[in-house]
């Protein structure tokens, strides 16, 4: 196995390391099969000496082996073959060390300097083994488990100081203020981020914005101010920002479009992150974006690449919000029936489109529409079906249980469907789903495909968004009773925006791909993973 | 680039000549500094790089020669001159510059002294995509003296009726009791879309607008409208609720002529805002059955600050007022280091000493300033006044309440109370005035 690797392993070394001398980088494949050499020989230093693997997980390690490695072995044979090439030889190890240096030896004493250098490393090694042996874990190399043990998001863990201090360090890199947390949290979620609105992230960034892009920092006013809200329209506007990014994007001179639009778009995203923390739709929504940059042949010309990244997402926009809206509606209508009472809650950008096209479609039937404080977003879900001509009734979510016995279906827009079937959705979704489940009536849930995600999450604390403590603030008659809520030491306020509904209380989830249960969303992400 | 900054510098300083008939109002020392670097200073610590400052040929001269006048500022000043006698307004300076401009600007006046946070202005002009948005203070009373002037300030006839909604953000109406016959007129269809309106007469222009690109395309169009803050502001605040006029110059069409004149690709972006609005679920107003904004797509937001410094230094109280209060402004030590101070003289911390200044012993100077060169002989007693530059007082002189400007002489032991004495003119010694002979001594001593 070894030899194979062997026989043609030196030449197209050869070839890959001149290249690299002459400063050219070196191509996929070429960096492919140099990972596949070095794995080879990590390999079959293994046989020689198991012991040593548990010393392959530290990081000081693999650079040693590696580079000890191709002289060992190609000595003996590059050597009589190779000495009209003296840089072949001297560019092994030369990752490490600068290249034109060792190309100037002559070739005798670089074996000698060589085995001594061997000599030196395995001393040190073995020294090392030593001293942490007592604590090193049997940590297989990741190459022989399957990968990788997953971490918890950053986002989850604003208590720890370590996350935090990495998470600033990030920031400075990429030239993005750090919005400071409102601190006065409930402890139970003392691990999420709470922003006051008081404290926008422009105050800290120059007026006309240079690092970030200005449509960027708008959509991110947009976003914390409450402007823009809803999980398909952050999406929509998200996309739409980014339209206008490429737009007046340049290629700087030595670098390639496909990885240098990707890094952009980084610290605009920390950015738009911590403007208000990022939707389910929205992080499916740049994966896609980031998978067609980097997708983007490079023998395209710079116009043609973004006219091509602005079609993808017309087109991305058009399949998954205006067309799967239609297709939802058709589903759903099969669903309403004359005579029906439909309970909605909040204000579903998707749920008040199915309702106005069944109302179009002469169906009919009347609503009742539940509200909520602080957001009281119900209103606005009134407003737009009254607009239209449909009957409705207005009850905040107190008042459910009363109005329950008339109801026939319940109608639910989701922010996200979660890997487990739970659905996430507007903090008071879960009791509605739990109340009409004891009253026995249908709950549906009507969900876009790209809404839904490979998270799982069983409770509304792990990972969830707080919202600005002094929305519940209320004014009623010149009097504010919570004006000093922070004085009072052991009072804390809490204003949750999502929670989990799970799958036993919700009846069918409607999406564009059809009317399935709850629990066939796994099927769902994995067809769609196989289309990609 | 998101906006660039344009500094109005070519205004004459009408309503104080006493003090502009010699030197332009950009330059006119305020705490040893000259005006203009109120507002430079302003945009340079927000963020700007670069200014386009539209001013006369006197002052770019002055700017570039005088050593007095030094404008430490690092960011690239672009000079425009426009000529004095043209009389241009402030909206024909901008036109005049219209082709520099390349995207929305920042008009700022340069007798701004503030410490506002800009951000609040120009975050209501991004969040809400508006078309105009401006900042206002709440006015303070002048509480010093001024010079030359008996009794009290009458309240000008000349007062602001400002209409905000509900939010305070929202600018509804804007009329100036000049323009007003007999009452304040409210249109109905402002009532029906807004029925709570605050109006609000006490508030300062601060004279800061952001506006967008179309509306200096519009008034490169339009050459009627002269003044930004006379005529185009209270034009744009009407135009919010009109019906679309049959005036072919209508700054709708000019908003829509600019998208159709560029790429289809901004048609297709017009729709995903419209998208987008249609799928938020947020609205401006509560209370009727309209689209957020009532569908309308000219808005003209104000921030209005309650606390901080805002000042205008038009009139000669502001001026003197703004000299009080300009050292908050900035950290600089109040007695410049190259100033020579005797060690027998009193010093109040209020006071300003400017550089290469002489102080000789046993003078007593409080709550006053003290321009650039100026000399201070013994048993001098200054208090509550503006010295400028280059002004020597001699000794024994007690001066109260008074400007003197620069170049001035003080004779030996001219006593001297709220006055204003002019540019480079010699007070004789042993005189003394009071308010009872003002300025116009400034003008009989020239003459």
């Amino acid at each position: 196995m070894a030899d194979c690797g062997e026989a043609d392993g030196p030449v197209k070394k050869d070839d890959i390391v001149r290249a690299k001398n002459e400063g050219k980088e070196l191509t996929k494949e070429e960096k492919q099969r140099l990972r596949k050499e070095k794995k080879h020989q990590k390999k079959q230093k293994d046989e020689k000496r198991p012991s040593e693997r548990v010393k392959e997980k530290k990081p000081v390690a693999p650079s040693q082996p590696v580079a000890t490695q191709p002289p060992t072995q190609k000595a003996p044979t590059v050597l009589p073959a190779s000495a009209p090439i003296p840089v072949p030889v001297s560019g092994a190890p030369s990752y490490s060390s600068p290249a034109p240096s060792p190309a100037d030896k002559p070739a005798k004493s670089r074996a000698e300097q060589k085995a001594e250098r061997r000599a030196r490393q395995e001393a040190d090694r073995a020294s090392k083994q030593q001293s942490c042996s007592s604590s090193s874990k049997t940590k297989a190399p990741p190459s022989e488990l399957n990968p990788v043990v997953k971490r918890l998001p950053e986002h989850v863990q604003v208590d720890d100081p370590a996350v935090v201090k990495r998470l600033t360090k990030k920031f400075e890199r990429q030239q993005i203020p750090l919005r400071s947390d409102y601190d006065y949290k409930v402890s139970l979620f003392s691990h999420l981020h709470q922003y006051s609105r008081k404290a926008p992230l422009t105050q800290q960034l120059s007026i006309p914005s240079t690092v970030i892009h200005p449509s960027i920092v708008r959509l991110g006013l947009q976003y914390s101010q409450g402007i823009v809200v809803g999980s398909n329209a952050r999406s929509v506007a998200l996309l739409h920002a980014f339209k206008q990014v490429i737009r007046d994007y340049t290629t700087p001179p030595n670098e390639e479009l496909a990885r240098d639009l990707v890094n952009k778009l980084k610290p605009y995203i920390s950015f738009l992150n911590q403007c208000r923390p990022l939707s389910a739709s929205m992080g499916n929504a740049i994966k896609y974006i980031k998978k067609e940059i980097s997708n983007i042949p490079s023998q395209f010309k710079e116009e043609e690449a973004k006219t091509k990244l602005q079609t993808c997402i017309d087109r991305y926009i058009n399949e998954n919000v205006v067309l799967a809206a239609k297709a939802i509606s058709k589903y759903a209508i099969e669903k309403i029936s004359d005579g029906d009472v439909i309970l909605v809650y909040g204000c579903s950008s998707l749920v008040n489109h199915i309702l106005c096209e069944a109302y179009d479609k002469n169906r009919k039937f009347r609503v009742i529409v539940v509200d909520s404080r602080p957001r009281l977003e119900g209103r606005e879900a009134l407003r737009r079906l009254v607009q239209r001509g449909i009957s409705c009734t207005y009850v905040l979510i107190s008042a459910l249980s009363y109005i329950l016995p008339e109801v026939s279906k319940v109608f639910l827009g989701a922010h996200a469907l979660l890997a487990n079937g739970y659905v996430m959705s507007r903090v008071g979704t879960s009791q509605i789903a739990l109340v009409a489940r004891t009253f026995n009536v249908p709950v549906l849930v009507c969900c876009e495909t790209y809404k839904f995600c490979e998270r799982v999450q069983t409770d509304s604390f792990v990972s969830n968004e707080l919202d600005d403590p002094d929305d519940l603030m209320v004014t009623r008659k010149g009097k504010t009773q919570l004006e000093n809520w922070h004085d009072v030491s052991s009072l804390r306020l809490l204003n949750l925006v999502y929670d989990v509904t799970p799958p036993d209380f919700v009846d069918l989830v409607i999406t564009d791909l059809g009317m399935i249960p709850c629990t066939s969303v796994p099927v769902v992400l994995r067809i769609k993973n196989l289309e990609q | 680039m998101e906006l660039q900054a344009v500094l109005m510098a070519a205004g004459g300083g009408s309503r104080m000549m006493d003090l502009t008939y010699n030197t332009p109002k950009p330059l006119l020392p305020v705490g040893n500094k000259p005006l203009i670097w109120y507002p430079l200073n302003l945009l340079e610590r927000v963020g700007f790089e670069e200014v386009i400052v539209i001013t006369t040929k006197e002052v770019q001269k002055m700017i570039s020669t005088d050593p007095k006048v030094k404008l430490d500022v690092k960011m690239k000043l672009d000079l425009v001159c426009i000529q004095e006698d043209a009389d241009m307004g402030t909206a024909d300076a901008l036109r005049h510059i219209q082709q520099k401009v390349k995207t929305d600007v920042l008009v700022v006046s340069c007798d701004l002294i503030t410490d506002a946070a800009l951000h609040e202005v120009v975050d209501l002009f991004r969040a809400h995509n508006a078309t105009l948005s401006m900042l206002m203070s709440k006015a303070h009373e002048f509480t010093e003296t001024v010079p030359g002037q008996k009794g009290k300030k009458k309240t000008g006839e000349q007062r602001d009726f400002v209409g905000v909604d509900g939010t305070g953000k929202r600018l509804l109406f804007m009329a100036n009791e000049a323009d007003l016959d007999e009452g304040v007129v409210i249109r109905k269809s402002i009532m029906r879309k807004h029925p709570r309106m605050h109006i609000k007469t006490g508030l300062v222009d601060a004279h800061l607008y952001c506006l967008k690109k179309s509306v200096v395309d519009f008034l490169a169009d339009n050459k009627s409208i002269s003044s930004i803050r006379g005529e185009l502001v209270p034009y744009l605040v009407r135009k919010q609720f009109s019906k679309s006029t049959n005036s072919p110059k209508v700054i709708d069409e000019t908003h829509q002529n600019l998208k159709k004149n560029d790429s289809n690709i901004s048609s297709r972006d017009e729709e995903l805002l419209h998208l987008t609005q249609e799928r938020s679920c947020w609205n401006d107003h509560r209370g009727d059955m309209s689209d957020a904004y009532h569908g309308g797509r000219l808005r003209c937001y104000v921030h209005i600050m309650d606390e901080g410094i805002c000042y205008r230094v038009n009139t000669l109280a502001a001026y003197i007022e703004a000299n009080r209060l300009a050292p908050k402004l900035f950290d600089e030590p109040a007695v410049h280091p190259s100033a020579v101070v005797s060690e027998r003289c009193l010093i109040g911390a209020d006071s300003i000493i400017g550089a290469s200044c002489q102080i000789s012993d046993k003078t007593s100077i409080k709550r006053s300033t003290i321009g650039v060169s100026t000399t201070v002989r013994e048993k001098v007693k200054v208090t509550n006044s503006i010295i400028m530059h280059g002004v020597t007082i001699e000794e024994g002189c007690n001066i109260q309440g008074s400007v003197i400007c620069s170049n001035a002489v003080i004779g030996r032991g001219a006593d001297i109370k709220y006055c204003l004495v002019g540019s480079a003119q010699r007070i004789e010694p042993d005189g003394e005035h009071t308010t009872a002979s003002p300025h116009l001594m400034s003008k009989a001593c020239s003459a």
